[in-house]
């Protein structure tokens, strides 16, 4: 038998479940980031940022890891930027839809779904052990490059597209030419949209463990050029919990991942306002 | 330097925009070709259904890990899929504007947060929870899914939104002058109207459990046997790979990109359905 309800009641239980569906996910965001940042950022002293880690991480403070965070990072940004950006250009601007602009959003979107421990595996079989790269922050850069590249493609796709056809007409009409056009006007325009993409790269990068821990390794050691091993913060993190280490310096490095990410996000957060604002 | 520029520019961006089509295929092939001769070695159908894993035998069945990637995608499914349905219909049609772009930002941020935090947190208070609660180790199935299911929800609920936010206002306002109250037009207008982007947001969801690696080794326990409940520990493909890559060698490391091929056809079968689902609007 099927209650029928009257259309009004069920209105009012729809109402009260998706609220609390919303109330639900808020509160369990706030709460991880809360406990996170209650207990670690009383860890976070001068000495724990400016200190190498000793011990395996029992005692010192976490600057190799922040260091090897930031580098490895770098290096992922300073690849996967121009080829993000040269790839939306090439299928914004220098092609029409077809069998070839097909197959290279196939394989960016293919990416994006690829996960990050089969990235790592690649990573370490072709950049370590291929191209004898070693457990080095370049192999974890070019891992984590082409692990964010599909993000910066689609973001600076998505954000070339909205700079509206006239900017271009405008220019070719004064007698811009193609590439003029696209360094003067389109670069631009829809530079705040290809930031948010680069930007949440980063952000990528930063949370990222399963492939830099195969790729860049996890000496604790202050690396000394892009060739050497490094620990990033979210590697050092896991380690530091899972193999119960130091829970105080677990927590510390956990809380400063966290506040990294926030700022990572708000700074995203402006640049689209902005994006938005400019009426796009 | 404006002649240099116009030279360069169309064969080089064409060189640029095959980066991700190299860059898969160079994947693809490299866990291949590292994989494929173990699956030949071991069969495969003794790889896919053997029962035991005993790398110092040379015993690769990955059966279990099998069951315990389904399992534990299964139960974040059945979890996170409601509440990340219900809020992507609070962001579309019940929130405030003011509210829902406070919310968006936040639950943006719920998918940027790393996923070994996630699993940390789920270990100091899921874990005990169940241990407490509803007995066995607390290191189960049951403690995956949950943490899954919570990381699976800002996939899910920006595309299924995104999907709803796209549909014609003339159906939500043809609904209105029937006389449907919000609910009668979401539940039998809207929702079936967004249908084939909330099946693909629920694909890439999928998608993304199954992938999961770091936050999942923190909670589901790791033993390599097959579970015989969601109370009990267990083993995902992903998570075989996170735990034994760091010490395997020989056959050994082998099998473990051999476990990533396996992976990796799982996941470009999802993706393809879930590109297939968007591109069917």
């Amino acid at each position: 038998m099927k209650i029928r309800l009257n259309p009004r009641t069920s209105q009012k239980i729809a109402k009260v479940v998706i609220w609390s569906a919303a109330i639900l996910v808020l509160f369990l965001l706030f709460s991880v980031i809360i406990y996170i940042l209650s207990e670690g950022i009383p860890q976070i002293t001068w000495q724990f940022l400016t200190q190498i880690p000793s011990d395996m991480g029992r005692s010192g403070g976490i600057l190799s890891t922040i260091v090897g965070t930031l580098s490895v990072t770098l290096v992922a940004i300073i690849v996967a930027t121009p080829l993000g950006v040269g790839t939306a250009f090439y299928l914004t601007e220098y092609t029409h839809e077809s069998i070839i602009t097909k197959i290279i959003r196939f394989s960016a979107e293919s990416l994006a779904g690829i996960p990050s421990i089969v990235y790592g595996l690649f990573g370490f079989i072709f950049f370590v052990i291929y191209l004898k790269l070693g457990w080095s922050i370049l192999s974890g850069g070019l891992t984590l490059a082409v692990m964010i590249l599909p993000t910066i493609i689609r973001t600076s796709e998505e954000a070339i597209r909205t700079v509206p056809p006239m900017y271009r007409e405008v220019s070719f009409s004064l007698g811009g030419t193609k590439w003029q056009t696209m360094i003067k006007v389109l670069v631009p325009s829809a530079l705040p949209g290809i930031s948010t993409g680069i930007i949440l790269g980063i952000g990528r990068c930063v949370a990222e463990t399963a492939a830099v821990i195969l790729t860049a390794g996890s000496a604790l050691r202050m690396p000394t050029s892009i060739f050497s091993p490094a620990r990033t913060m979210a590697v050092h993190f896991y380690i530091l919990a899972r193999e119960g280490i130091s829970l105080e310096r677990a927590y510390g490095t956990a809380a400063l991942l966290i506040i990294l990410i926030l700022l990572i996000n708000i700074v995203a957060n402006l640049l689209v306002n902005k994006f938005v604002a400019k009426g796009h | 330097m404006r002649k240099f520029g116009e030279r360069i520019p169309q064969s080089l961006f064409f060189i640029m925009a095959l980066s991700a089509l190299s860059a898969l295929a160079l994947i693809t092939i490299f866990i291949f070709v590292e994989g494929v001769p173990l699956i030949a070695k071991v069969g495969f159908f003794n790889f896919i259904f053997g029962m035991k894993w005993a790398p110092t035998l040379g015993q690769y069945g990955i059966f279990p890990m099998i069951v315990g990637t389904v399992l534990v995608t299964l139960g974040a499914i059945i979890l996170g899929v409601p509440v990340a349905l219900c809020c992507s219909i609070f962001l579309a049609e019940f929130a405030p504007r003011k509210l829902s772009n406070l919310v968006r930002p936040a639950i943006q941020l719920l998918a940027g947060i790393p996923s070994v935090v996630f699993g940390f947190w789920g270990l100091i208070f899921i874990v005990p929870a169940i241990r407490n609660y509803l007995g066995g180790p607390g290191l189960s199935i049951l403690a995956g899914s949950i943490i899954l299911a919570i990381m699976i929800l800002p996939t899910i609920i920006s595309i299924s939104e995104v999907s709803l936010l796209s549909l014609p206002p003339l159906l939500k306002e043809g609904a209105f002058a029937l006389g449907a109250t919000h609910w009668q037009t979401i539940r039998s207008v809207l929702v079936p109207a967004a249908k084939s982007g909330i099946l693909a947001s629920i694909i890439l969801g999928i998608g993304r459990a199954v992938g999961e690696t770091m936050a999942v080794i923190m909670v589901l326990g790791n033993a390599v046997a097959l579970p015989s409940s969601i109370l009990d520990p267990a083993r995902t493909l992903t998570t075989n790979i996170g735990i034994e890559m760091g010490y395997a060698s020989g056959d050994h490391q082998k099998a473990l990109f051999a476990t990533g091929i396996v992976l990796l056809v799982i996941i470009m079968i999802l993706n393809s359905m879930a590109q297939y689902a968007i591109r069917r609007k």
